[in-house]
């Protein structure tokens, strides 16, 4: 009787992929939003899925903040390398340089928000017309409207009231001159959806995500760590710590947990009993209930 | 482990937000830090319990009203399955909500407030469900504690349903007796209830058998894209890929290719970890084929002796969902499988009256939330099934020409 049947993991799968092949049928010039955090790995793996034997047709967008994790970096270009992607880099330093975005100043100065210019420069610049991204619906609360093929009109803006209703499998991507989609291919995956199909199909991902030492401040519930843009307040002292990172980002507000999951094994056990949500130990998240959703209205990932 | 996507609807204040955030909550899928958020809120808003609504609760606009207008998906798994819920408002633009929602969904919860009984509302909600053809409905009496978990109350409310029910296309329905606010028979057996014998509500969920809600029947590939390496290693390959709509399509499996009509067999059936022997739905493969044949997107694969049906002038049963109606002789684009043709609404053969399932010959002009029956005109034949006979194959969307904007859901009727 259960001869005919997928698992949640494998049903998942064949969503995702049917949804970057609707991507690339349906748009000229789509991209991946590449942040080489997991999730992006993750629609990236699944893009080499859909397309095999041919290469992945789609070019990998990086929004570079000049904060980044060394690892990252390094990651980024060994994949690249590996699938034969083409690579755009959009420069967050570049936008300040040219005047387009202005460097926060203060104590919880980071370039995140930045990012959303240079994000919206890129796409203008290359004439994407469908960014393709790793977020999920589990992870905010704005999150969880979001369709999995999602409009942004010319301003690259998305308007949660607005959107077109999504039904079945059939996904409309009909658009005016100069706007945009955003498409979201692991809209329905979790954060234990992603480890463990991880997990499954053995795919590589950053060491940053497994349990090292480092050094590390504590400061606002996580451990922050080491670069040369954190300034140490009154009291406070780098350590060294086994942490590891849940999500990855600008290195600045991306804070680790105290961990020993050296293995993808021991991560997934861990993720099963975790207490709290990844974005917990995220510091953009932290300035207001309505965060996410506020610099997601504005072109944000 | 599979996967099982549901849908709730309910009136205002049946307990909707509060079974859902209940199930999370029992099945240990909220966390600390969202849990922590949720008391924050609750205490400012002068709140002595931490309200588990907040949790299903997503924007700005919405928390200011202190209502959710849109679907709004969430997550959780227990060891034996993991869900989806397309949560999905009782007020305003419910129909819209609800029929995209209810799209997707192998099952339905209907909430039922014990002390009121069936209401308008429980009726629309079920007609969407019995509509989009959701398989599965599970009929959830609330507030049995408010009615002190009284057996008659609940005889009576399962009794008016079945009745009503018999007007519906649903074969499987359930009832269970329930306190959301206080977890009777939603995740443990409540000794509240000793006359109830059936299962609670996590367990009905995590058991009921969903194996057969897709066509294993008829071979159905609408062909997505195609896939040419232009490598020396795989120099003439050339693989469909696609989404098994229905059926079962094997390696050596002579096919038929629509709306050309011309034939062939599988060469193989690809996936990036190897070929595979069989693929049905709602697998992602690529098909390759013995003979080259010019096959392009929206063309669909099938096999010779089960063929859809192949017309222009379609029957549709239709959800409006945008604020501004059909204009009399307004082209849309239909999207359909893969494939999309412009379309004009040739007749309104009717509207429905989801409060008395009634149809209405005279007023005939659709407005948002409306359902209607309509019949469609295609510059180009669709391949298609009857959406009761398969949910992919039978359903279409409208899309404004002018806006883009998807205007109205549609399933095709034989
Ligand atoms: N006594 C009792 N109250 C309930 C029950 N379920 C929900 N409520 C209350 O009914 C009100 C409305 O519930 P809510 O979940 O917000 O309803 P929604 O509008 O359907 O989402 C709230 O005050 C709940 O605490 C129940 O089983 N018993």
């Amino acid at each position: 009787m259960h001869k005919y049947y997928l698992n949640h993991l494998q049903e998942l799968e064949a969503e995702a992929i049917f949804i970057l092949r609707e991507v690339v049928a349906q748009f000229d010039r789509p991209a991946i939003l590449f942040s080489g955090g997991k999730d992006s790995i993750v629609v990236t793996h699944l893009a080499k899925k859909a397309f095999w034997p041919a290469r992945i047709p789609l070019p990998l967008i990086h929004i570079d903040t000049g904060h980044n994790f060394t690892e990252t970096m390094v990651f980024r270009d060994a994949l690249v390398k590996e699938n034969n992607v083409q690579l755009i880099v959009g420069s967050v330093q570049d936008s300040i340089n040219e005047g387009r975005a202005a460097e926060e100043t203060g104590i919880n100065a980071s370039r995140n928000a930045l990012q959303t210019v240079t994000l919206l420069d890129t796409i203008e610049k290359h004439k994407i017309d469908a960014a393709v991204g790793g977020a999920r619906r589990d992870e905010e609360k704005a999150r969880a409207k979001e369709r999995f093929f999602s409009h942004r009109d010319e301003f690259g803006q998305w308007d949660p009231k607005n959107q077109r209703p999504e039904l079945w499998n059939i996904f409309n991507g009909r658009k005016n001159m100069g706007e945009h989609f955003r498409v979201f291919p692991i809209s329905n995956w979790t954060e234990m959806d992603v480890w463990n199909y991880i997990l499954t199909e053995n795919i590589d991902i950053p060491s940053l995500y497994f349990a090292h030492m480092r050094k590390v401040v504590y400061r606002d519930n996580t451990w922050l760590p080491y670069s040369e843009f954190i300034t140490l307040r009154e009291g406070e002292q780098w350590v060294d710590k086994k942490i590891r990172f849940r999500t990855l980002g600008d290195i600045t507000i991306t804070g680790g947990i105290e961990s020993d999951a050296d293995t993808l094994e021991k991560i997934v056990a861990e993720v099963a009993a975790a207490r709290s949500t990844e974005r917990g130990n995220r510091g953009d998240d932290k300035r207001g209930e309505t965060a996410m959703e506020d610099r997601k209205k504005q072109g944000y990932f | 482990m599979e996967l099982l996507r549901f849908t709730t609807a309910g009136s205002v204040d049946d307990g909707k937000s509060t079974l859902i955030g209940r199930l999370l909550y029992d099945s240990k899928s909220i966390f600390e830090d969202q849990m922590a958020a949720v008391k924050e809120s609750s205490e400012r808003k002068g709140l002595d319990h931490a309200d588990l609504s907040l949790l299903t609760d997503g924007l700005r606009a919405e928390r200011e009203q202190g209502i959710t207008i849109d679907v709004a998906y969430r997550y959780f798994a227990t060891p034996k399955r993991k869900f989806i819920i397309a949560d999905t408002p009782g007020h305003i633009q419910y129909t819209r909500n609800m029929v995209t929602g209810a799209s997707t969904a192998n099952l339905a919860l209907i909430l039922v407030d014990a002390r009121k009984g069936i209401v308008d509302q429980t009726c629309r909600h079920s007609y969407i469900a019995s509509l989009l053809q959701i398989p599965h409905l599970i009929v959830c009496i609330n507030k049995m504690d408010l009615v002190g978990y009284d057996e008659q109350v609940f005889n009576n409310i399962v009794e008016q349903y079945t009745e009503f029910a018999s007007k519906l296309n649903v074969n499987d329905i359930r009832y269970i007796p329930i306190s959301a606010l206080n977890g009777d028979n939603v995740v443990n057996r409540s000794a509240n209830t000793p006359w109830y014998q059936g299962a609670t509500l996590l367990n009905t969920l995590e058991t009921i058998h969903i194996g057969s809600d897709y066509n294993h029947i008829d071979p159905r590939f609408a062909v997505q894209t195609i896939i040419r390496p232009h490598t020396n290693e795989y120099h003439d390959y050339r693989g469909y890929a696609g989404r098994v709509a229905g059926g079962i399509f094997r390696t050596g499996d002579k096919v038929t290719i629509l709306p050309s009509g011309l034939t062939s067999s599988i060469k193989s059936i690809v996936t990036f970890d190897g070929p595979v022997n069989a693929a049905f739905a709602p697998m992602s493969v690529s098909i390759t084929l013995v003979d080259e044949i010019d096959i392009s997107r929206g063309d669909m694969i099938v096999k010779e002796n089960n063929q859809p049906n192949v017309s222009q002038d379609i029957d549709v049963m239709i959800c409006w969902l945008n604020a501004k109606g059909p204009r009399t002789g307004a082209k849309y684009y239909v999207r359909h499988t893969t494939k999309e043709v412009k379309a004009v609404i040739k007749e309104v053969v009717y509207k429905m009256d989801i409060n008395s399932l009634q149809r209405k010959e005279e007023d005939k002009e659709i407005k948002m939330n409306d359902i209607a029956r309509i019949r469609l005109r295609t510059t180009q034949p669709l391949l298609f099934d009857a959406y009761r006979k398969n949910r992919t194959t039978g359903s279409l969307i409208l899309v404004d020409e002018a806006t883009n904007e998807t205007v109205a859901a549609g399933m095709i009727v034989d």
